[in-house]
C-alpha cells in the first residue's frame, strides 16, 4: 500500500531562518518534506520513517530502538500531538491522504525528529527518583510488603520515559519550571512505596511551587501516555497525600479549599474571593500583582459580578458536602 | 577532548549500570557511556523475569544443575556455581533498591515457572521485569552521582602496550569525537541480535563492544552458540515471552496438536529453548505449520491471568498482527534471540587483555554454554556486572595515569572524516545489513551444515568487500545516524564471521549448535570451548579452552 508522510526537517547546524514556532523562532529553518512509502496495511508510522531513512534519505534523523513501545525513544508529534511512532498505525493517522510528523515544538529541537530531552531528564532528577529505604533494612531478606502495594506502583513503573506527556503538557507550555507529568508520576511511585522513609519530606517538596499544584488538569498527559501511566491520576494522589500530611500552607491547597468553600456556601464559584484566598489573605504583594489582570478583565467586561448570588437548591449541595465528609462537612 | 576516569563502562544496560554502581561504591571515578539514553537500553525489553534459588524447596545447587544441563554441559561449572549461589543476594539487593517484585500472600517475593527449570524460581515484575530493573538501576546511579555520557557512540578502543586504556566516542549531539581515557574499561555493550534478520533484539543490538574488543585482540568464546527463541511473533520477530508458557500457554501445530508431547513428554512446552526451537522447526519443515509458523495459545488461561500477568504480549499481538490472544492463538516461529558467546572472561569479568573487563550479553564467562536458560541472562548481567565493577576498580587503582592519546584520537578523527567523504557508488548500509541478516537466519540458524556454513562464509567475505564501498548518506555533524549505522554494519560483519568460523569448527551438535551433518553430541572430542581471535587482517585464529567440570559430569539431556 502507498502511504504519504510529511516530515518536519531541521538541522540545528544550518543557518538561522524563519519557520520554527516560538520559542525557537530564531533557530535554524525548519521545512516540511513529503515522502511516499510502500508498506503493508498494519504498518506503523515508524516503519515508514525507517523505510525513508534506509532507502530514500539517509540523513533523516529519528530515535528508535525497540519498535514496540518499550524503549521510549520514538515519541514525536504526529498530526500535532505527541505519540509513539512505533505503535501509531499509518492507517489510523492518515488524514487527507497524509500523516505529518515533526519534533514537538515544546522541546528544543536538535535534528529532524530528534528533540532535546534534557528538560525531561532534569525534571526526573529533581524529584529525587530513588528509594530512600526504611531502616532497618531487613538483613539478608526482602522488605515484607503486600503485593497490592507493589501493584499500586506498577502503573508508574510501566512508564517508558518517552516524554509524550511533557511534550503536550499545557502547564509546562507556560511554565518551563513545572516538574511535569512524568516526573511527578515518578515522585508518586517513590512516595507511595511502603519501603520509602522520606514520604513526608517528599510530599513537602512536591507541594512547593512548580510541583503538584501547578497541574491544570488539562488531561493531555493522560490522553497522550502510550502506557496507561495516567500521570494526572498520580498527581492527584500526591495532592491528597500531601493535604493529609498537613502540607496545606500553599497556594494550591488554599485554592482548592477556597473553591470548595465557595461552592458549599453559594453553590457556585466566587471568583472575586478565589484569588485572594488562594494567594493567602495577607499576601498583599501577590494580590497587588494580580490587579493589572483584573483591570484588563474589567475593561473587557469579564469581571465577575460584585454581588455573589447563591443558587437555588443549595441545601442539596450542602448535603453532598456532608456525605463526602472531611474538612467541609 | 580527552577526559580521564578510573573506570569507563561501555554500555548502560543492566550489566553496565550494575558495574558502574559497584565501581562507584569502591570509591573510584567512574563513567558510563551509552549510544542511547541508559533507560533505552535493550535490557528494558526483558519481559519474563530473573532467576534465583531463594525458596525453601529450592537450592542454588539445583539452580546450578538446571543451568548446566540447559547449557548442554558446555557451561563452566565453577562460574555457574558462583552465579547460582550469589543470585539470592543480588535479587534481595535489588529489592532493597526498590524493584517492585511480585509478592506472595505473606508479602514475600513470589515466583513463576520458566523453561528448563525444575523449580519455579523466576522473580518478576508483571511482564516488564527488565524495565523495572533497568529503571531502578538508573535511579541508583543517579543517586550515586555516576557520570553518564549518553548518546555517545564508541568507535574504537585505545590500547597502550597491550593494555586497554580507553575508548573513542562520537558525541551524537555535536558530532565531535572524544577520547575517554581510563585505568580500566568494562565492556557492557550487550548482544548482537541484528546480525540476524529477523531478531527479537532492538535495532541497537549490533554487537559493537564484542567487535571492538575482538579488533584489539581480545579472544571471543562460544560464538557459535546463538539462541533461537521458540516464540517470536510472525513477521516482525517480536518476542512473546517464555512467561506465557510459564503461566501455562500451549504450543499447537496446524492441526491443533500440542506437539511438544512427542519431543519432551515431561517438560512439554517448558523444555529448554534449543529443544523447543528444534521441535518447532521440524514441525514446520514436515508441513505441520502454517506460513512457517506454529501457534501460541493463551485462550485457556482466561482474561484474568492474561491481562494481569501478560498484558504486554497481549498488546503486541493486537498492535502488530491485529490478533486478540484472548480468543485466537497467535502465529510464532523460532527467531534469533541471544548470543551465549562473547568476549571471554573469568569469573571476575577480566578478559585476556589487561585493563579490559566484560559483563552481560557481550561477555562469555561462560555460564550459559550451549544454551541459556530463560531468566538467567538478567541474572548474569547483575552478578558479573557487580563482580567486574569491583575487580576493575581494584585494578584501575594500580595503574599509572596516562598522558598519551592525542595521536590516537586524531587518527580516529581522520578515519571517520574519510568515511564521511567516501563517494556514493551504489552500496548502502541498509541493503547490506538486510542481506547479511537474512543470510545468517537462513544458513546459520537453528540447523546448520558444512555446505551452508561455507556458503555463509563466502557471502560474508563478499559483503566485507562491498562494505569498503558503502557511503555515508548524511554529511551533517549533528546526530548523524547514517554514520553510526555504517560503523555498526562493520561491527556486525566481524561478528558474523566469528560466528560462522566457530560453527564450522565445532563438528558436533550441542545446545544451540545443531549440525545436521554431525547430529550427535560428542563429549570425547568437543567438551571444550571454541575460542577465536583476530589475526592481523587474515582469517581468524581458533583455539580451545577446557570446560570446567566440578560436580556434574555430562549426562544425556532429556526433558
Ligand atoms: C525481547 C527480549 C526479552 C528478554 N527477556 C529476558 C528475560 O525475561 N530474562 C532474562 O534473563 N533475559 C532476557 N533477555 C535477555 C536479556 O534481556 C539481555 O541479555 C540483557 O538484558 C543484556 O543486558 P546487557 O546489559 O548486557 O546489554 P544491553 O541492555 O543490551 O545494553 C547494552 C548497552 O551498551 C550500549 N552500547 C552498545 N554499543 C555501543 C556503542 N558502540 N557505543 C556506546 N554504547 C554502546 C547500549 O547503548 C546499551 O546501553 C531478553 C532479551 C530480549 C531481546
Ligand atoms: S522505538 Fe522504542 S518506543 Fe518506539
Amino acid at each position: 500500500m502507498k502511504w504519504t508522510i510529511v516530515v518536519g526537517r531541521y538541522d540545528k547546524d544550518q543557518p538561522a531562518g524563519s519557520g520554527y514556532p516560538p520559542p525557537f523562532e530564531s533557530a535554524a529553518a525548519k521545512r516540511y518534506q513529503t515522502f511516499e512509502v510502500d508498506l503493508p496495511e498494519h504498518a506503523m508510522v515508524l516503519d515508514a520513517l525507517i523505510q525513508v531513512r534506509e532507502y530514500q534519505d539517509e540523513s533523516l534523523a529519528v530515535r528508535c530502538a525497540c519498535r514496540s513501545a518499550i524503549c521510549g525513544s520514538c515519541a514525536m508529534w504526529i498530526n500535532g500531538h505527541a505519540n509513539l511512532a512505533c505503535t501509531s498505525k499509518l492507517r489510523d493517522f492518515t488524514v487527507d491522504g497524509k500523516v505529518t510528523v515533526e519534533s514537538p515544538p515544546s522541546m528544543p529541537p536538535i535534528r529532524d525528529l530528534v528533540c532535546d530531552m534534557t528538560p525531561f531528564w532534569q525534571k526526573n532528577r529533581q524529584v529525587r527518583p530513588w528509594l530512600e529505604g526504611k531502616e532497618p533494612v531487613p538483613a539478608g531478606e526482602e522488605y515484607r510488603v503486600p503485593n497490592a502495594a507493589m501493584e499500586n506502583l506498577i502503573q508508574e513503573v510501566g512508564c517508558i520515559s518517552c516524554g509524550a506527556c511533557l511534550m503536550d503538557c499545557e502547564s509546562f507550555a507556560v511554565n518551563q519550571n513545572f516538574l511535569g507529568p512524568a516526573a511527578l508520576a515518578k515522585a508518586y511511585r517513590y512516595t507511595a512505596d511502603p519501603r520509602d522513609a522520606e514520604t513526608r519530606d517528599r510530599l513537602k517538596t512536591y507541594s512547593e511551587p512548580d510541583g503538584v499544584w501547578d497541574c491544570t488538569h488539562c488531561y493531555e498527559c493522560v490522553q497522550q501516555c502510550p502506557k496507561g501511566v495516567a500521570p494526572l491520576e498520580q498527581i492527584l494522589k500526591l495532592r491528597r497525600m500531601a493535604v493529609e500530611e498537613g502540607f496545606t500552607n500553599n497556594a494550591g491547597t488554599r485554592h482548592a479549599y477556597a473553591f470548595a468553600e465557595s461552592v458549599k456556601d453559594s453553590g457556585r464559584l466566587n471568583e472575586l474571593t478565589l484569588m485572594p484566598k488562594s494567594f493567602g489573605l495577607l499576601n498583599i504583594r501577590a494580590q497587588l500583582q494580580s490587579l493589572p489582570a483584573a483591570f484588563n478583565m474589567a475593561r473587557a467586561g469579564k469581571l465577575p459580578p460584585l454581588i455573589h448570588k447563591k443558587i437555588p437548591g443549595l441545601a442539596r449541595i450542602k448535603s453532598i458536602f456532608a456525605k463526602v465528609g472531611g474538612k467541609f462537612k | 577532548m580527552i577526559l580521564d576516569h578510573d573506570v569507563v563502562v561501555l554500555g548502560a544496560g543492566l550489566a553496565g549500570m550494575r558495574a558502574a554502581l559497584e565501581a562507584a561504591r569502591a570509591g573510584v571515578k567512574v563513567a558510563v557511556v551509552s549510544k542511547v539514553h541508559p533507560v533505552r537500553s535493550h535490557s528494558g525489553a526483558a519481559q519474563g523475569g530473573i532467576n534465583a534459588a531463594i525458596g525453601k524447596d529450592d537450592s542454588w545447587e539445583i539452580h546450578a544443575f538446571d543451568t548446566i544441563k540447559g547449557s548442554d554441559y558446555l557451561a563452566d561449572q565453577d562460574a555457574v556455581e558462583i552465579m547460582a549461589s550469589e543470585a539470592p543476594r543480588d535479587i534481595i539487593e535489588l529489592e532493597h533498591m526498590g524493584v517492585t517484585f511480585f509478592r506472595d500472600d505473606q508479602g514475600k517475593l513470589g515466583t513463576r515457572a520458566f523453561g528448563g527449570a525444575s523449580k519455579a524460581r523466576t522473580y518478576f515484575v508483571g511482564d516488564i521485569t527488565g524495565q523495572a530493573l533497568l529503571y531502578t538501576l538508573y535511579d541508583q546511579i543517579l543517586k550515586a552521582g555516576v557520570q553518564i555520557y549518553e548518546e555517545w557512540f564508541a568507535t574504537a578502543l585505545y590500547t597502550v602496550e597491550g593494555a586497554c586504556r580507553g575508548a573513542v566516542c562520537i558525541d551524537m549531539l555535536s558530532g565531535e569525537l572524544h577520547l575517554l581515557r581510563a585505568g580500566a574499561i568494562i565492556m557492557a555493550s550487550g548482544g548482537c541480535g541484528r546480525v540476524y534478520e529477523p531478531s527479537t533484539n532492538a535495532l541497537i543490538c549490533t554487537g559493537d563492544g564484542i567487535a571492538l574488543a575482538y579488533r584489539v585482540g581480545a579472544p571471543l568464546m562460544d560464538m557459535e552458540m546463538v539462541q533461537y527463541h521458540p516464540t517470536t511473533l510472525k513477521g516482525s520477530g517480536f518476542l512473546m515471552t517464555e512467561a506465557a508458557r510459564g503461566e501455562g500457554a500451549y504450543l499447537l501445530n496446524a492441526s491443533g496438536e500440542r506437539f511438544m508431547q512427542r519431543y519432551a513428554p515431561k517438560m512439554m512446552e517448558l523444555a529448554s529453548r534449543d529443544v523447543v526451537s528444534r521441535s518447532e522447526t521440524i514441525e514446520i519443515a514436515e508441513g505441520r505449520g502454517v506460513d512457517d509458523c506454529v501457534f501460541l495459545d493463551l485462550r485457556h488461561l482466561g482474561p484474568e491471568v492474561v491481562m494481569r500477568k501478560l498484558p504486554q504480549i497481549h498488546e503486541m499481538a493486537l498492535d502488530f498482527l491485529g490478533i486478540d490472544m484472548l480468543t485466537t492463538p497467535v502465529p510464532v516461529r523460532p527467531g534469533m534471540h541471544y548470543i551465549m558467546g562473547g568476549i571471554k572472561t573469568d569469573a571476575t569479568g577480566a578478559t585476556a587483555m589487561p585493563g579490559m573487563y566484560a559483563a552481560g550479553e557481550c561477555a562469555c564467562v561462560s555460564v550459559h554454554g550451549g544454551n541459556r536458560l530463560g531468566a538467567n541472562s538478567l541474572l548474569d548481567t547483575l552478578v558479573f556486572g557487580r563482580r567486574s565493577g569491583a575487580a576493575s576498580a581494584n585494578y584501575a587503582r594500580q595503574v599509572q595515569p596516562l598522558t598519551s592519546g592525542e595521536d590516537f584520537l586524531r587518527s580516529e578523527q581522520v578515519r571517520i572524516a574519510a568515511l564521511l567523504e567516501r563517494p556514493y557508488e551504489g552500496e548502502t548500509h541498509a541493503r547490506l545489513r538486510l542481506e547479511l541478516g537474512t543470510m545468517m537466519d537462513r544458513n546459520v540458524g537453528v540447523y546448520r551444515d558444512e555446505a551452508g556454513l561455507q556458503a555463509a562464509l563466502q557471502t560474508i567475505q563478499q559483503l566485507k568487500q562491498r562494505y569498503q564501498h558503502v557511503a555515508v548518506g548524511d554529511k551533517s555533524r549533528v546526530y548523524n545516524q547514517a554514520l553510526t549505522f555504517v560503523l555498526e554494519l562493520g561491527y556486525m560483519l566481524d561478528i558474523a564471521e566469528t560466528i560462522v568460523y566457530s560453527a564450522l569448527t565445532r563438528t558436533e551438535s550441542r545446545g544451540a549448535q545443531s549440525r545436521t551433518d554431525f547430529p550427535k553430541r560428542n563429549d570425547a572430542e568437543w567438551l571444550k570451548h571454541v575460542v577465536i581471535h583476530s589475526h592481523d587482517g587474515q582469517a581468524p585464529a581458533i583455539d580451545f579452552s577446557p570446560v570446567s567440570i566440578t560436580k556434574w559430569p555430562p549426562q544425556e539431556r532429556t526433558y
